[in-house]
């Protein structure tokens, strides 16, 4: 770390830089940390419909004794149920697939945009960047609602479909995985697309004229060279999309069938529709675990990109 | 030199058309005269109209804009210090506990931040509603305004603080007068992307709200999945215009580039 920034912290402003932290610290402990605890615990509880508070009660006030008590009435019966259930790991495995596949179509369709960002003329960077950039501003919802529009059995495409005479009946698109996946790259290609550029970018251009000069041909240079150096940009990206593709819910909601259900929808209607609280929180835990793997790994590279001070 | 290549050309265009056309196909069809969505019926603007009579609408639009303005600045006040307290204070106790409850919500699935935050109010025995959807958002978008703030702390040019101090200005004053200055446009783009994240938001908003507090997004949630309808196209352009205005003026008072990076852009640069 910074050696003459932590001497001044230290010495010159001790209560304000405790402040600093402190602020911060206690309302993400408060709002983040604190109600995940919740969540494992209720998910340690027996099942209830919606019926607050579950049994166990934990009152710390009641001392030890009621610890203990408190620790041996909670039970696995909610993760039992998830593993006898096909249903729930038909869910997961289905979104990890889904999560696998779009993030490989993210990484083809994202890695070539980025590198055309990357090689425009330097006059035209700032222009392209911010149309990149410019539809993730608009809202979410509004983009995957577009894709209705076009994707609904007498819209856009089948319209253009039929006109162009390529099919003959037009073919169902929503509530199909085709959309799914169309509904996934549109909404995170800016994720995937602005790491991978950002190290492009900032790549030394010199090394691939280099290799020309060694007489290495363009596509060798790119294999040995660019793609090797556009490592991190890639992994950070395909984390960014795979992480939260997992637990996805508004995509596979509005365009998926509902025949397989992803995690996401799962957790939604053990919650709002079957109202089993304590189930839902286990749906929750499981899904963390799986993710827990991936989200350290991209915290790592965060730290260390701060460490590193780029 | 650098030559643009068809391939180059080509692969930006494309992507570029992928990204615009869904959304200039719901614009133009918003102002579509027929009510079957699917059939072209001439220019009108009928839709517009009959959604400045939707009070409900309007009352969702309101709740919505009052919960992002009050939730993107806790979050900017928030973000900022924690950005400060991650580039500036080197070690200190419960770092590592600090720097991971920071990125995290970044890539936390929104279903389980929404749980999570639904059985705290729960347990706490709290009302549901604007409140409680702004105390969510706030913790949901915080760590957005911290990677923003921080790319720009990590660029920032120390000897000016340094100078200030050495001549005798006090810690506060320096942080006042010279730091904050500085870091001034990255205050704003990241306010900016935690004000339209809040508005966007529909999963945490979902599990958060209570009665009397239907946001945007949720109203045209549960009119999306009735299937399409002329008014939430013209709903959907408006909210597209007014980010759209909202960019373009932030352009006139930063660097274009500047802004674009330090939305999304400031997850990119790092």
């Amino acid at each position: 770390m910074n050696g003459a920034m932590n001497r001044r912290g230290e010495h010159d402003r001790p209560w304000g830089a405790r402040l600093i932290v402190l602020v911060p610290y206690l309302w993400l402990a408060t709002f983040f940390l604190l109600p995940f605890l919740i969540v494992v615990k209720i998910s340690l509880s027996h099942t209830a419909i919606a019926q607050p508070p579950y049994t166990p009660v934990f009152e710390p006030a009641a001392g030890w004794e009621s610890l203990k008590k408190f620790f041996s009435a909670l039970s696995f019966e909610n993760y039992a149920f998830l593993g006898s259930d096909w249903l729930y790991l038909a869910s997961y495995l289905k979104s990890l697939e889904v999560a696998a596949g779009s993030t490989l179509l993210l990484l083809l369709i994202g890695f070539p945009l980025a590198y055309g960002m990357a090689r425009a003329p330097r006059r035209w960077q700032p222009v392209v960047f911010v149309l990149v950039v410019l539809p993730f501003w608009t809202s979410f919802l509004i983009r995957i609602y577009a894709w209705i529009n076009i994707l609904q059995r007498d819209g856009l495409l089948n319209q253009l479909l039929l006109a162009l005479r390529i099919v003959d009946t037009p073919p169902a698109w929503l509530s199909t995985d085709t959309a799914v996946y169309i509904g996934i790259v549109y909404s995170y290609l800016p994720f995937m697309v602005l790491p991978i550029y950002a190290t492009l970018e900032r790549m030394d251009e010199t090394l691939i004229e280099a290799a020309a000069d060694l007489g290495c041909p363009n596509w060798k240079a790119f294999w040995l060279v660019t793609l090797p150096l556009s490592r991190p940009g890639v992994i950070a990206g395909a984390l960014l999309c795979f992480i939260p593709i997992v637990g996805e819910f508004v995509i596979p909601d509005l365009l998926g069938s509902s025949q397989t259900m992803m995690i996401g929808q799962t957790l939604w209607t053990e919650f709002f529709g079957n109202k089993d609280w304590p189930v839902a929180s286990a749906v929750a835990v499981v899904l963390l675990c799986l993710l827990v793997v991936p989200i350290v790994i991209y915290q790592q590279m965060e730290t260390r990109d701060l460490a590193g001070g780029r | 030199m650098r030559r643009a290549s068809w391939f180059n050309v080509g692969s930006v265009a494309l992507g570029l058309a992928f990204l615009y056309l869904p959304i200039v196909i719901l614009v133009i069809y918003s102002f579509n005269a027929s009510r079957l969505v699917t059939v072209w019926g001439g220019w009108s603007t009928r839709w517009y109209v009959e959604l400045l009579a939707d009070r409900a609408m309007l009352e969702s639009a309101w709740v919505t804009l009052r919960i992002a303005l009050l939730s993107a600045t806790a979050a900017t006040v928030l973000g900022t210090l924690a950005a400060i307290a991650l580039v500036r204070l080197g070690r200190f106790r419960g770092r590592l506990l600090f720097s991971g409850m920071v990125y995290a919500p970044l890539v936390m699935p929104e279903v389980i931040t929404g749980l999570a935050l639904l059985l705290l109010f729960v347990a706490v025995d709290i009302d549901r509603g604007f409140w409680t959807i702004s105390i969510a958002h706030t913790t949901l978008i915080t760590c957005f305004v911290t990677v923003v703030v921080q790319s720009r702390l990590l660029t920032f040019d120390t000897s000016l603080e340094e100078a200030a101090m050495n001549l005798g200005c006090p810690p506060l004053k320096t942080f006042l007068t010279v730091t904050l200055p500085l870091i001034a446009p990255a205050l704003a783009s990241g306010w900016m992307l935690a004000f339209t994240l809040s508005l966007d938001d529909l999963v945490v908003a979902s599990f958060t709200t209570g009665p009397g507090a239907t946001t945007l997004p949720i109203r045209i949630y549960s009119e999306v999945r009735l299937g399409v309808k002329p008014e939430i196209n013209a709903i959907c352009s408006i909210l597209i215009a007014i980010v759209a205005t909202g960019i373009a003026g932030a352009s006139l008072l930063a660097k274009f580039h500047d802004v674009g990076r330090g939305g999304i852009g400031g997850l990119a640069a790092r």
